[in-house]
This record gives C-alpha cells, sequence and structure tokens, in this order.
C-alpha cells in the first residue's frame, strides 16, 4: 500500500488512504523523508483522516516521523485525526508529545502558512 | 487450538455464539484481526467508538503476538449475559510466555523498547482483562467488553 505523497508549494502532503500494515506505515516514513530532502520541503502534512485504529506502533512511528522531519528543517502537522481514534488513544495513554495536529488539512496548511518560512533562493 | 484449553471463558456459551478466530502469523494478519473485530463488534450493536477501542485492544494484543510469540491466534466471541451483549477477544499464543505478568501490566514496561503501553492499554480499552501465562508454554489473554 503506497500512500500518494504530493507536492504543493514548499509543502508535502501526505494522505494515508487505508489502514496500513506496520511494513507499510515503515516504508511510508522513509518514503516521506526523502521527498522531504529531494523537494527542500518546508512543511510536511499528515493526513490520517482515513485511519480507524492508531496504537502504539502507530503512534509512535508517526511521532517519528515528525522528530525526524524536524531534525531536517522542516515542520510537521498530523491532520484529521477522528474523534473515535482519539478517545481510544488517550484511554491506553498514548500521546504524540510536542507533534502538532490539527483538526483537517484546512487548518494545517494556515498552520504551515503561519510558521514556515518562505524556501531559500538559490 | 482445543476449545478445551479455554477454561476461564464461563459467560459465553460455545454452542450459541460462533467464534471467529484469526490466525495471527505475519503482521498483515494484525490488520485482518482487528477489521474483523470492529465488524463483529458493530454487528452486536457496539457504538463506533467503542468498536475502535475494540479494534484497538485486539491491534494492540495481535502485535503482542506476532512480535513476541511469532505465531498465535486472536479468536473473537460474541458473549451474552443476564440480557447484556458483549465481545470477548481471546490473544492466545505458544510462545515463551511471561516470566513476571504484573511487571507486564505496568505501564512503561516494555522488553522490546516499545512504549510498554501495551497491555496496560489494553486493560483500559477494555471492561475486563485476565492474563494466563506459562514460561515455556505460552501466552492466553482474555478481554471482555460489554455493549453500554
Amino acid at each position: 500500500m503506497e500512500v500518494p505523497i504530493l507536492k504543493q508549494g514548499a509543502y508535502l502532503i501526505a494522505s494515508i488512504q487505508a489502514a496500513l500494515s506496520d511494513t507499510d506505515l515503515l516504508h511510508f516514513r522513509d518514503v516521506l523523508m526523502k521527498h522531504v530532502g529531494l523537494y527542500r520541503a518546508r512543511g510536511v502534512i499528515v493526513d490520517v483522516a482515513a485511519l480507524d485504529v492508531m496504537d502504539s506502533f502507530g503512534t509512535r512511528v508517526l511521532g517519528d516521523i515528525a522528530r525526524m522531519i524536524s531534525l531536517r528543517g522542516a515542520k510537521t502537522v498530523i491532520v484529521g485525526i477522528q474523534p473515535e481514534v482519539a478517545l481510544a488513544m488517550v484511554q491506553m495513554g498514548l500521546t504524540l508529545g510536542a507533534v502538532t495536529t490539527t483538526l483537517d488539512l484546512e487548518e494545517g496548511l494556515a498552520y504551515l502558512d503561519e510558521n514556515t518560512k518562505p524556501p531559500a533562493e538559490r | 487450538m482445543s476449545e478445551s484449553a479455554n477454561s476461564s471463558n464461563n459467560s459465553s456459551g460455545p454452542s450459541g455464539s460462533p467464534q471467529h478466530g484469526v490466525p495471527l502469523v505475519t503482521e498483515a494478519d494484525i490488520v485482518a484481526a482487528r477489521q474483523k473485530g470492529r465488524e463483529l463488534a458493530l454487528g452486536i450493536g457496539f457504538s463506533p467508538g467503542d468498536a475502535t477501542l475494540i479494534a484497538t485492544a485486539i491491534s494492540e494484543l495481535a502485535r503482542n503476538i506476532v512480535t513476541y510469540a511469532k505465531r498465535g491466534e486472536i479468536r473473537l466471541i460474541p458473549i451474552e449475559l443476564n440480557g447484556k451483549r458483549g465481545l470477548t477477544v481471546v490473544a492466545q499464543d505458544e510462545g515463551a510466555g511471561i516470566p513476571d505478568i504484573r511487571q507486564a501490566l505496568q505501564d512503561g514496561y516494555s522488553t522490546a523498547g516499545r512504549l510498554g503501553l501495551g497491555l496496560p492499554g489494553v486493560k483500559r480499552l477494555m471492561d475486563e482483562m485476565e492474563i494466563v501465562s506459562e514460561v515455556g508454554v505460552g501466552t492466553t489473554v482474555t478481554a471482555k467488553k460489554w455493549r453500554t
């Protein structure tokens, strides 16, 4: 299962379309990380609205993705966590730490517009 | 996987409630198990929210098996007690067993360098949970959730 990653200006938008296996999720992490360098992205949005379960593994990998992207100098926003998924995460005691989350894609883009610098002139 | 091995399961009548077994060998089976669980939970009349809690619990239990025991099975059993309906999730493996169950139930404890929220998390997602484990023989986790 490939996660489509769209480039929009200095941002990358990755929409997880369906349930991912652990291997799929780790593959997505690596591909996304390559894209950040390839497209010199300043901001990355990971849309998880289609995910029906976020367990400890999924939460850990999403957090890792955001921290890795941060180390590469870009900002990450996780968007679209469903209310049921949020409930399950809270009951499990899972948090995304300092990772920015927004309600949906629109809010995510607005956050990136406010919090990222334009790409460097080359 | 014999029926008689599962002695702790009193509230489910084996006659009237069909079991659904999902074998766990690869991690793709984790997704299959939790999808089956959600589907059954919704069929029993659980709310979408509760069905998500159940699916998340199954995901954790299934991952424990694939990570630690390598292979095992998730059995899903619709239950009924005093007019209340629910779902029992049995996660059974023939892995190394858990030497110290109390420790495994502590938040933050993990032997695989994970978050260590697996079993304590499942306990919070479900209404009842019981672990039977014998070193060298295997582990059976039985978790129930009742419809509200």
